[in-house]
C-alpha cells in the first residue's frame, strides 16, 4: 500500500520479554506474539558495531539499546531510518524525566501510563508531539488530574 | 517496588498484585496467583453492585495486566465501558485504554463504545476529547471511519481547539481515511486543511502527516499545500536553533517537521512558479550548506538529527532531478560519509547513493567512488552494510566498469553471507547480461557463478543462460564446448549438470567433430552424472538422451538400451518410468523424419523480459534500478510479457503418434504458467494450432464467479479489483500499485466502450485518478456504472502511464460482465417447471451438450452457479444429479428472467447445458459464457 508510518513499536529487554507493544496495524494475536519473538531474534545478535536499522520481512526496524532494553520501531523501507532513530531517543529521554531516571521496573509498574507517554508522543503510526518540553506539560497536567 | 505508590493517583492493590507475580517462582505460581485474581475480580463484578470507580478501574487495570501477561481475558468489558462515562480523567483513561488493547472492532460492545466517544468528542475538557480521539485513533474500524468522518474534520480546523486536540484529531483523521478513503470529502477541507501550515505554533509534525496522506489520495486537492510546505520549511532551515525553543533538538530546529516536509514535497512535481522553486532550491542549499558547518555539538544526536534532514533533502533532489548542481553535491556529501566511522552513515550514504546513480546528472559522480565501495564489500563487518554495497556496485555498473565489477562480486561471493547470496547471483547473471561485449564472457561468467555458487544459482538463471544460448547462433559453438569442459571436472553441481544436459542435447553437434568431444564420449560424460541427480535432472537428462538419438543415430542403440533399462522403466518415480517408456517407444516405432520434426532443435524464444530481473524486482522492488534498455535479450517489452516467466519446454508423446500430433501432451513444471507454455510450444513446430487464450484471459475468466483479485500483473505494476453489484448498478474500485521504485507518470485510467457497449452501459466516475504513482505507493480509482440494457463482453479499461519516460500502455478487460446484474430467485419445484414452461418457444432456448472440463462434482458446480449470480435450487429436479438454477438480470430499461439446467452424464463425462430466458439472446449468451466451465 502507499503507505509509509509506524507499524509496530516495540520495548524488549534481552530475555526477550515484552514491556510495550503497541501496534499500529491489524494482526491477531499469533502473529503478533509471532513478530515479537521474530524481533527479538534479529535485534538482540546485533552488536554496537553495526547499524541501527535491520531489514524485517518485507519492513526495517529501527532499534537503539538502552542497558537491557531494546527501542524498536517497524517501519516501511522507504522511510527516514535516522529521524525514527532520534524519535526513539526523544521518546526515552520523556520517559526519564517522567519516570526520575527510568529503569525496566517502572516500565513494568506503570505500564498503563506508558501507553499514555506513547499516545503523546505517537498517534496513528505517526509522530505526534516533537518537543519534550511539551509532552512533559502534557503529561504532568493529566498526572494531577483526578 | 519503585516509588510509584508515593503518586496520587496509584492503583496500592495492582502494585502489590504486580509484585506478587514477579516473585512467583515458578509459571504454576503465577497461573495459581492469576487464577485467584481472577476469581476475586470476577465475584467482585458480580456480586457487588455498588462497586466504586476507584476500585473497577483498579480491577480493569489488573485485567488488562493479565492480558498483557499473555492469558486470555473473557470478561470484564462490560466494566471498561461503564468507565467511560465516569466523570474522572483517570477512570476514563483506564476503560479507554482496556478497549483500545482488548476489544476487537466487531465487538458486541462498538456500538456503546461509539456512544461514548460521540459525547467525549464534543466534551469541552480537552483531555476528554483526547482520549476520544486517541481511542479513534487506535480501533480505527470502518464502523468508526463512517461515525466519525464528518466530525473529526471540524475539530481540526476549529478555531477554539487547542493545539493538542488539533494534533490529536489530524492523526485521528489520518488513521480514519486510511481504514475508509471515502470517509471523508477531500475537496471540501482541502484549502483549510492546507492552511494549517500557516499556522504559528510548532505542533504541525502531525499536520504535515495528514496533507502527505491527502495529497498522495487526492493531488489536485490539495497541490495549494506546495508553496506554504515550501515557506515553512524556509522558516525553518534559516532560523537559528534558538528561535524555535521548545522544538529545537540537540541545536538543530525541528527537525522531524522538517523531514516531513520534504516528504510531502516528493508527493508532486518541483513547483513551476520561479519564486517557489527558486526558494525551495535555497532552502535545499542551506540544508546542504549546513552539513558543512562544525558541528554545534558532539552528541550523536546532534548528528543524526542533521543528517534525517539531508537524507531527507537528497531524497527531495533526487525526487526532483533536474537540478545538476545539487544533485553532484549530494553526491560528494555522501562520498564523504562513505568512510565515516559511523556505520549508520556509512550505510545510510551507500542506500542514498544508490539512487543518485540512476540519476543522468549524478551518475558519472556515484562511479568515482567505485573503489570504496568495493572496499566496502570485503571490510565492512555488518553484512546489511555490505549488502548495500552490493546493492550500489549494481547500480553503479556500466559498459566501462563491468567486468571489474562483476569479478569483485564473483569474489566475494565464494565469502558472501548465506542470506544475500542467491540475490547476489541473481546480479551477477543480470550485469553479465546486461554488459556482455561478447558471449564466450556472458558464458563463462554464468558458468563460473554455477561453480562458485551452484546452490544459489536459481531456476531463472539457469533457465535464462539456455534461453540466450538457444536465440544466439554465434554463441552456441562456445557454449557447447565450454559446458562440456565445466562437466569434466570431478564434482560438479547439479545445476551445471541441467545447463549442460539441455545445451547439449541441443548444440552438441557442434563439437562432435572433435573427437574428444564425439557423441559416445558426451553421452557417457552424460550419464555418468545420473546417478547422482535428482528425478527433476534425471527427466531432464532423459529429454537430453532422446534429442542425442536424434542428433546421433550411431549411438541410438546405447541409448536405447539405457532408457529400456529397468532402472528407468519400473523407476519409482512415475515421471521418469513415463518419460523412459515414452521416448524408448518413441525411438523405435516412428520415422526418421517424424524423429526429426518432433526434436527439432528448440525455435527462438520470444523476446521479453529477463525472467531473473522480474525476479530480483519481486525480492526487492525498490532496490532494482537498472533499466532494460540495452539488454540484448529485450529490446522493447510489450508489457504483457513480463508475467509469463518461461520455462524450458520439454516435449513428451504419447506412444501411439497421429501423424498430425493431435495428441502432444505437454510437460511442464508448474500448472499456472500453462498457458505460456502453449504459446511457446505452438509457436513454431505446430503452426497449425492457434493460440486461443493467454493468461490474463484465464485470470479473467474467473471474475465471472468472483468480485475481487488481481486483475492485472506486470514487472511494473499491479492491478487489483473489488466490485460490488446491486441490481442494476455497479461500483468498480481499483486499486493501482506501483511496483517499482520510481514514480509511474502522466497516469491515466480510463474505461472505453467500444461500439457494442455504447447505450447498454452508463459509466461515470467521481474523479480522475492521479496523476502520478510514487515509487511503491498504491492508488485508487472508482468507478460507478450503470446497466442500461443487455449486453456481451465487457468494457475495456486503458491504462497508460509512463516509467523512466518510456510510455507503457496496457488494455484490460473490465470485469463487469452481464451476470454481475443478475440476482438469484429461490422458488419451488412447481413453480420453476411452470415458468420453465412458460419459456417454451424454440427461440427462448438455448442448449449445448459438451465434454466435461472439471471431474463432475455437483456440490463444485452449484458453488460455481452461485457465484455466477444465480440461486442454485435443491428440491426441484427429481435427479439430484442435475442442477437447476434460476435468476433475473436486471437493467435500467428492462428484467430478464433466466432459467438453468445442468445435466451430468457421468459416464460420459458429458454435460447438457440448457438455458431458458425470456430474451432469447440472455439465453444464449449465459450458455456460452458457462459451457467452459463445467
Amino acid at each position: 500500500s502507499c503507505i509509509n508510518m509506524i507499524r509496530f513499536i516495540l520495548i524488549q529487554n534481552r530475555a526477550g520479554k515484552t514491556r510495550l507493544a503497541k501496534w499500529y496495524m491489524q494482526f491477531d494475536d499469533d502473529e503478533k506474539q509471532k513478530l515479537i519473538e521474530e524481533v527479538h531474534a534479529v535485534v538482540t545478535v546485533r552488536d554496537a558495531k553495526h547499524t541501527n536499522f535491520v531489514e524485517f520481512r518485507n519492513f526495517k526496524i529501527v532499534y537503539r539499546r538502552y542497558a537491557g532494553l531494546y527501542f524498536c520501531i517497524c517501519v516501511d523501507v522507504t522511510d527516514n531510518n535516522l529521524a525514527y532513530l532520534e524519535a526513539i531517543h526523544n521518546f526515552v529521554e520523556v520517559l526519564n524525566e517522567y519516570f526520575h531516571n527510568v529503569c525496566e521496573l517502572d516500565l513494568v509498574f506503570n505500564f498503563y501510563k506508558v501507553y499514555t507517554v506513547v499516545d503523546e508522543m505517537f498517534l496513528a503510526g505517526e509522530i505526534r508531539e516533537t518537543s519534550q518540553t511539551k509532552v512533559i506539560q502534557q503529561l504532568l497536567m493529566l498526572q494531577n488530574l483526578e | 517496588m519503585p516509588t510509584v505508590s508515593s503518586r496520587g493517583d496509584a492503583m496500592r492493590g495492582l502494585a502489590v498484585f504486580i509484585s506478587d507475580i514477579r516473585n512467583c517462582k515458578s509459571k504454576e505460581a503465577e497461573s495459581k496467583r492469576i487464577n485467584k485474581e481472577l476469581a476475586n475480580i470476577r465475584s467482585k463484578f458480580k456480586g457487588d453492585k455498588t462497586l466504586d470507580g476507584y476500585s473497577k478501574k483498579k480491577y480493569v487495570c489488573k485485567l488488562l495486566f493479565i492480558f498483557l501477561l499473555g492469558h486470555d481475558i473473557d470478561f470484564g468489558h462490560m466494566e471498561a465501558v461503564n468507565l467511560l462515562s465516569s466523570n474522572k480523567y483517570t477512570e476514563k483513561q483506564i476503560g479507554y485504554l482496556f478497549i483500545s488493547v482488548l476489544v476487537s472492532s466487531n465487538s458486541d460492545l462498538m456500538k456503546l463504545i461509539i456512544q461514548n466517544i460521540k459525547n467525549d468528542i464534543s466534551s469541552p475538557k480537552p483531555v476528554h476529547v483526547n482520549l476520544a480521539l486517541h481511542c479513534i485513533a487506535n480501533i480505527g474500524s470502518v464502523e468508526m471511519s463512517e461515525a466519525f468522518g464528518q466530525e473529526v474534520p471540524k475539530l481540526l480546523v476549529s478555531a477554539h481547539a487547542s493545539a493538542s486536540v488539533k494534533q490529536s484529531a489530524a492523526l485521528c483523521l489520518l488513521r480514519l481515511i486510511r481504514t475508509l478513503p471515502e470517509a471523508m470529502t477531500y475537496a471540501e477541507w482541502a484549502s483549510r486543511v492546507i492552511h494549517l501550515l500557516n499556522d504559528q505554533h510548532m505542533w504541525l509534525t502531525a499536520a504535515t502527516s495528514l496533507i502527505h496522506t491527502l495529497s498522495q489520495l487526492s493531488p489536485g486537492d490539495y497541490k495549494g499545500c506546495v508553496s506554504l510546505a515550501v515557506s515553512r520549511l524556509s522558516r525553518i532551515v534559516t532560523s537559528t536553533y534558538t528561535d524555535l525553543q521548545d522544538y529545537t533538538y540537540y541545536f538543530v530546529p525541528a527537525p522531524w517537521l522538517s523531514v516531513k516536509l520534504l516528504r510531502l514535497l516528493q508527493c508532486y512535481p518541483v513547483p513551476e512558479e520561479p519564486a517557489v522553486r527558486g526558494r525551495l532550491v535555497e532552502c535545499l542549499e542551506t540544508i546542504l550548506n549546513k552539513c558543512q558547518e562544525p558541528p554545534k555539538s558532539k552528541k550523536v544526536q546532534h548528528s543524526n538529527s542533521k543528517n534525517a534532514v539531508l537524507f531527507e533533502a537528497i531524497n527531495l533532489i533526487i525526487h526532483i532531478d533536474s537540478e545538476p548542481n545539487l544533485l553532484v553535491r549530494a553526491c560528494n556529501q555522501l562520498g564523504q560519509f562513505l568512510q565515516h566511522r559511523e556505520t549508520n552513515l556509512r550505510y545510510l550514504a551507500l542506500e542514498s547513493m544508490c539512487l543518485l546513480a540512476g540519476s543522468e546528472f549524478s551518475a558519472d559522480a556515484v562511479k568515482k567512488h567505485r573503489e570504496t565501495v568495493i572496499n566496502a564489500l570485503k571490510t565492512e563487518r555488518d553484512v546489511s552494510v555490505r549488502q548495500r554495497a552490493v546493492d550500489l556496485l549494481y547500480a553503479m555498473c556500466d559498459k566501462t566498469n563491468s567486468e571489474e565489477i562483476v569479478a569483485e562480486m564473483l569474489a566475494y561471493l565464494k565469502k558472501a553471507d548465506y542470506a544475500i547470496r542467491e540475490e547476489m547471483v541473481l546480479k551477477v547473471a543480470i550485469l553479465s547480461e546486461k554488459y556482455a561485449s561478447d558471449y564466450t564472457w556472458y558464458v563463462d561468467t554464468i558458468l563460473k557463478l554455477i561453480r562458485v555458487a551452484g546452490d544459489y544459482v536459481s531456476e531463472e538463471v539457469w533457465h535464462r543462460v539456455i534461453q540466450i544460448v538457444i536465440n544466439r547462433d554465434d554463441a552456441q559453438g562456445y557454449a557447447a564446448k565450454t559446458v562440456f569442459e565445466n562437466l569434466q571436472a570431478p564434482a560438479c553441481h547439479e545445476n551445471m549438470v541441467k545447463v549442460g544436459g539441455y545445451i547439449l542435447g541441443e548444440f552438441g553437434n557442434l563439437i562432435a567433430g572433435d573427437e574428444r568431444s564425439s557423441p559416445l564420449v558426451q553421452f557417457n560424460l552424460l550419464h555418468s552424472k545420473f546417478h547422482l541427480c535428482t528425478p527433476s535432472t534425471r527427466a531432464l537428462l532423459l529429454s537430453t538422451y532422446i534429442k542425442f538419438i536424434n542428433l546421433f543415430p550411431e549411438i541410438k542403440p546405447t541409448i536405447q538400451n539405457v532408457l529400456q533399462n529397468n532402472n528407468q522403466l519400473r523407476n519409482a518415480d512415475v515421471e521418469l518410468q513415463q518419460r523412459a517408456l515414452e521416448y524408448s517407444q518413441l525411438s523405435s516405432i516412428t520415422s526418421q523424419d517424424v524423429l526429426a520434426t518432433v526434436l527439432e532443435e528448440m525455435p527462438p524464444f520470444p523476446e521479453r523480459e529477463s525472467s531473473i530481473l522480474a525476479k530480483l524486482k519481486k525480492k526487492k522492488p525498490a532496490s532494482v534500478q537498472v533499466s532494460l534498455v540495452g539488454c540484448f535479450m529485450c529490446k522493447d517489452h510489450a508489457t504483457m510479457s513480463v508475467l509469463l516467466n518461461h520455462i524450458p519446454v520439454w516435449v513428451s508423446l504419447t506412444p501411439y503418434l497421429s501423424p498430425t500430433f493431435a495428441s502432444v501432451q505437454v510437460r511442464y513444471h508448474s500448472p499456472i504458467l500453462a498457458p505460456s507454455l502453449l504459446l511457446q510450444l505452438y509457436h513454431r513446430p505446430f503452426p497449425t494450432m492457434s493460440l486461443v487464450f493467454t493468461y490474463f484471459d484465464c485470470a479473467f475468466n474467473l471474475f465471472m464467479f468472483k468480485n475481487s483479485g488481481v486483475l492485472f500483473e506486470n514487472a511494473l505494476i499491479q492491478v487489483g479489483v473489488k466490485c460490488e453489484f446491486k441490481e442494476q448498478y455497479g461500483r468498480v474500485g481499483l486499486f493501482f500499485g506501483n511496483k517499482t521504485g520510481n514514480q509511474l507518470q502522466n497516469f491515466a485510467a480510463a474505461v472505453s466502450l467500444g461500439p457494442e457497449h455504447q447505450g447498454k452501459i452508463n459509466v461515470a466516475t467521481q474523479k480522475e485518478p492521479p496523476s502520478q504513482i510514487d515509487g511503491g505507493a498504491q492508488v485508487q480509482h472508482f468507478i460507478n456504472l450503470e446497466c442500461i440494457s443487455m449486453f456481451s463482453g465487457s468494457p475495456n479499461l486503458q491504462l497508460r502511464y509512463q516509467h523512466s519516460s518510456a510510455p507503457q500502455q496496457v488494455t484490460l478487460k473490465l470485469p463487469v460482465i452481464i451476470n454481475k446484474f443478475m440476482e438469484g430467485v429461490d422458488m419451488n419445484s412447481g413453480d420453476f417447471f411452470s415458468r420453465w414452461k412458460q419459456l417454451g418457444q424454440p427461440t427462448q432456448e438455448t442448449q449445448k451438450i459438451f465434454q466435461a472440463r472439471h471431474p463432475i462434482d455437483t456440490e463444485a458446480a452449484r458453488t460455481k452457479l452461485t457465484g455466477f449470480g444465480m440461486c442454485a435450487l435443491t428440491n426441484v429436479d427429481p435427479n439430484p444429479e442435475n442442477l437447476v438454477g434460476s435468476g433475473i438480470i436486471k437493467t435500467k430499461t428492462s428484467q430478464i428472467g433466466c432459467l438453468l439446467r445442468l445435466e451430468p452424464n457421468k459416464q460420459a463425462k458429458m454435460y447438457r447445458l440448457t438455458v431458458r430466458s425470456s430474451v432469447g439472446e440472455a439465453a444464449a449468451l449465459i450458455c456460452s459464457m458457462l459451457e467452459e466451465h463445467f
